[in-house]
């Protein structure tokens, strides 16, 4: 949070409409995204209800558990979606790319395309995050054996939450937080957390405005909770009955048929909710930067399809070394993202003006062919100067770029009075003289910042036979035990 | 003292005073400033009541399934004297646990006032502390001094004395999965277990002991991973102590209050209750929807006056401290000249809204 996002809640409020936070579109959106509508069983940690799951919004599948404490029906359950989404895993993947031959030779290749899974907040992510770590230890055989397609489906889950702690990532999005990255509501953050409240601030239907929009949302009967929690009125009072009536009257009933039509009717509005939310942001402009985020999304996937068959499913807990390594790598993910987030769009970029990283202005001054000749060889240095009204809290000497061109380099000269005076650097060609339109000239728009695209380099980590006895020393290998798979799923 | 009991019976209009529990006064401390909440909760004012009869009941459904859950896990743990309990205790956290006795100090004998119920908890924890005797005390009656007014706590937990120190046990029915669960329940339960550990405290210390003897260390019996295993771990709620001694004795007494308010004030159900509540003022963040009955009554008010502090305490922070959206915003387009204090603030203001306008425009 900023002052300028505050003051865009604040338009919001008086407007009665959400406002923009974003000029561009931050966030891939796949050409046929899965959406997955989670719902789970209050008081279990990730016993699941029910799921409307599909990659077409005229064509969802609903998958329920009738009894959710039976322990056959919950994995029947994680089969079937299991079937679902592995399906779509493969159908995403696209051409393959040849990619030029890495540092010592080996081939390399990347996936044309990846899938995308969206569900509608970080509490559904949370709960694929446990179904994924409740099956992907389960064993095919033996005395608990479950269908082939769930171990597989368990990991696949847990790397998908995986990837959606990485900054920028696209693979899997949380409704609620990637709205909320184009939009600022009039309203609390804790309340954007309801899908339906946001989107009728951000889309309200004919005839309402954003706060009624949003208070005809927060009545679960209208407006039934996007999951992965029930309405504890529509427990008490639908579910728990059509439960015990399925307990009594068994598979393939009128019962299960009520059943599967009352959790419909809580997951449906919601599968609507998510194609306007997936709609409207395909209605934005695309960053400049996204598509090379989604190029890394598509090397990581393709590195995890490729490797899936040699790799054990993902322990329980990380190993030190790799902790480490991940940690920093989310940390390099950030950073970079949010350089890139600011050189793709001008509102982004206003937050790091308000902040004094950046400024914008127009040139006032400019010697375009001015030489240093101090050193041993000649150097182009052009001088500019930009008025500027932004409050400026960078110290003579800082490196800066411009955010319309990053390549063109300059060092602050001189701060004055509404006035900055730079000294080009760098990005302006190899000559003496600049390359035609490197130079932004008298009365042109600028704008300059103390980020870089380019985030700080991969640190080197110890291999796992090398952990210092800091971290505990080399780890065990870890092989699945027996144990995993008898683990209960009560 | 003064005694402010009559003008709390006559707040209540007549109606038994409802019990203070841990959620209440840990969600207290959240919102220290709130007039309105302390004087409802120190009336002992059927919150939730007062929220229907105005029309915006409390958003706090349970559902029967995790009632159901709860109730079947802590039965678990609890059975046969706490045996469960115990085996958890040895094998798991490896305390040296001997042979104790279990004391259910719910009920005495049938229907029973709070005041005998608690001097019954008070008898026994006292000769415990005499005697050094390893024993579980579930549903001990405890009181805390509120805002200077007791507040009776019923915690759902057993307290149990080792190596002469007493430990507070809380069991909860989310699960801990590898070692690690939801943040923001394993902090509620710390918050609760620490008003818990202070109630224990001040009553250990009336009793001539030193309130040391109560351990700053809870134990959380939680389900392990997705099964009904129960699992123990410890939690240090020292912070939450800290954080809790230092609320309650900031907290506005209820006598201050009180004198404040007009004679005749009371919550009694009808047609003057929404003028009534609105005589105390009330302080809403957003984060009392999660913790107060009366949470969306105070947002409409909130809103309606366009209040600041409803879009999030960050924001009202961002906007350094100004309360109204109007004023915020005229300040922001220069159509209000800011008073001194807020000078720098509405500097601020301009810049953002001067940059915004700029980027939305398509400039640089």
């Amino acid at each position: 949070m900023s002052a300028l996002s505050s003051l865009a809640r604040l338009e919001a409020a008086a407007a009665g409409v959400a406002q923009p936070l974003a000029t561009v579109r931050h966030c891939h959106v796949s050409d046929r995204p899965l959406v997955l509508v989670p719902l789970k069983l209050a008081g279990e940690a990730a016993a699941p209800l029910a799921v409307m799951v599909g990659g077409e919004p005229d064509d969802p599948t609903t998958l329920i558990v009738p009894q959710p404490r039976n322990r056959d029906l919950r994995f029947a359950f994680a089969s079937a979606l299991a079937k679902i989404v592995l399906n779509h895993i493969e159908a995403g993947r696209g051409a393959v790319e040849e990619l030029p031959p890495g540092k010592d030779g080996e081939e390399r290749i990347r996936y044309g395309d990846a899938p995308q899974l969206l569900v509608p907040n970080l509490g559904g992510v949370a709960f694929l995050r446990l179904l994924g770590r409740s099956t992907r230890f389960r064993s095919t055989e033996g005395p608990y054996a479950v269908d082939a397609a769930v171990p597989v489906f368990g990991r696949w889950l847990t790397w998908f939450a995986d990837r959606h702690d990485h900054p920028g990532s696209s693979l899997m999005g949380a409704m609620t937080q990637l709205l909320r990255l184009h939009w600022a509501t009039g309203q609390s953050s804790l309340e954007d957390g309801n899908l339906a409240a946001l989107l009728g601030w951000i889309d309200p239907p004919d005839g309402l405005d954003g706060p009624a929009a949003a208070a005809r949302a927060e009545d679960p009967v209208v407006s039934p909770p996007a999951g992965p929690a029930t309405d504890p009125t529509f427990d008490n009072e639908v579910l728990a009955p059509a439960i015990a009536a399925y307990d009594r009257s068994g598979p393939g009933s009128a019962a299960e048929e009520r059943l599967r039509a009352a959790l419909t009717s809580q997951l449906a509005p919601t599968w609507d909710l998510m194609w306007r939310a997936v709609g409207l942001l395909r209605a934005l402009p695309e960053g400049a930067s996204v598509r090379g985020r989604w190029e890394r999304d598509r090397d990581a996937f393709t590195y995890y399809h490729q490797t899936f068959g040699e790799a054990y499913p993902q322990p329980r807990r990380d190993p030190p070394v790799r902790a480490a390594r991940r940690l920093h790598d989310l940390e390099r993910a950030q950073d970079a993202y949010d350089a890139q987030r600011a050189f793709d769009d001008p509102l982004v970029m206003a937050e790091h003006r308000l902040a004094g990283q950046a400024f914008g202005g127009v040139v006032t001054d400019c010697d375009p062919t001015r030489l240093d000749e101090t050193g041993k060889r000649p150097k182009l240095r052009p001088h500019l100067r930009v008025s500027t009204a932004d409050p400026v809290r960078l110290d003579v000497g800082t490196t800066v770029c411009s955010a319309a061109r990053p390549a063109l380099k300059g060092r602050i000269v001189e701060l004055g009075d509404g006035g900055v005076l730079l000294e080009l650097t760098g990005g302006m060609g190899r000559k003496l003289t600049p390359e035609p339109g490197a130079v932004p000239r008298v009365g042109d728009r600028v704008c300059f910042t103390s980020l870089t695209d380019g985030s700080f380099g991969a640190a080197k980590f110890p291999d796992r036979e090398n952990t210092p006895w800091t971290h505990g020393g080399p780890p065990e290998e870890y092989a699945p035990t027996e144990d995993d798979a008898d683990e209960d799923w009560s | 003292m003064i005694d402010t009991a009559p003008d709390l019976e006559r707040l209540r209009g007549g109606a038994p005073p409802r019990n203070h529990d841990a959620r209440t006064i840990a969600a207290l401390t959240s919102n220290p400033g709130c007039a309105r909440r302390g004087v409802l909760d120190a009336a002992g004012v059927d919150k939730d009541a007062v929220a229907r009869e105005l029309g915006f009941p409390a958003p706090f459904g349970q559902s029967q399934f995790a009632i159901t859950r709860g109730n079947a896990f802590e039965a678990q743990v609890k059975a046969d004297g706490g045996a469960e309990l115990l085996a958890l205790l040895r094998d798991h956290l490896g305390l040296d646990v001997p042979e104790v006795a279990y004391d259910d100090l719910e009920v005495v004998a049938g229907d029973e006032g709070r005041e005998l119920r608690h001097s019954r908890t008070r008898r026994l924890i006292a000769r415990a502390l005499e005697t050094g005797a390893g024993t579980l005390f579930d549903h001990p009656l405890l009181r805390l001094e509120i805002a200077g007014s007791p507040a009776y706590l019923e915690p759902d937990v057993i307290a149990f004395q080792l190596a002469g120190r007493l430990h507070v046990i809380e069991i909860k029915s989310f699960a801990v999965v590898d070692g690690q669960a939801e943040p923001e329940q394993v902090a509620a339960a710390a918050r609760q277990a620490a008003v818990y550990v202070l109630a224990l405290r001040r009553l250990v210390a009336e009793l001539g002991h030193d309130p040391e003897r109560v351990s700053h260390e809870v134990i959380l019996v939680c389900p392990e991973n997705f099964s009904n295993r129960p699992t123990a771990t410890p939690i240090d709620v020292r912070p939450q102590l800290a954080v809790l001694g230092r609320q309650l004795a900031r907290l506005t007494r209820v006598d201050e209050l009180l004198a404040e308010l007009p004679d005749d004030l009371t919550f009694e159900p009808g047609a003057t209750l929404a003028a009534s509540v609105r005589t105390v003022k009330a302080r809403y963040a957003p984060e009392c929807i999660s913790g107060c009955e009366m949470a969306l009554f105070c947002r409409d008010e909130a809103r309606a006056c366009g209040e600041t502090g409803a879009l999030g305490r960050s924001v009202r922070d961002d906007l350094g401290g100004i309360d109204t959206i109007g004023t915020a915003l005229a300040l922001a387009d220069g159509s209000l000249a800011p008073s001194d204090d807020l000078a720098e603030t509405a500097e601020q203001l301009r810049a953002a809204s001067r940059l915004r306008a700029e980027a939305l425009r398509g400039g640089v």
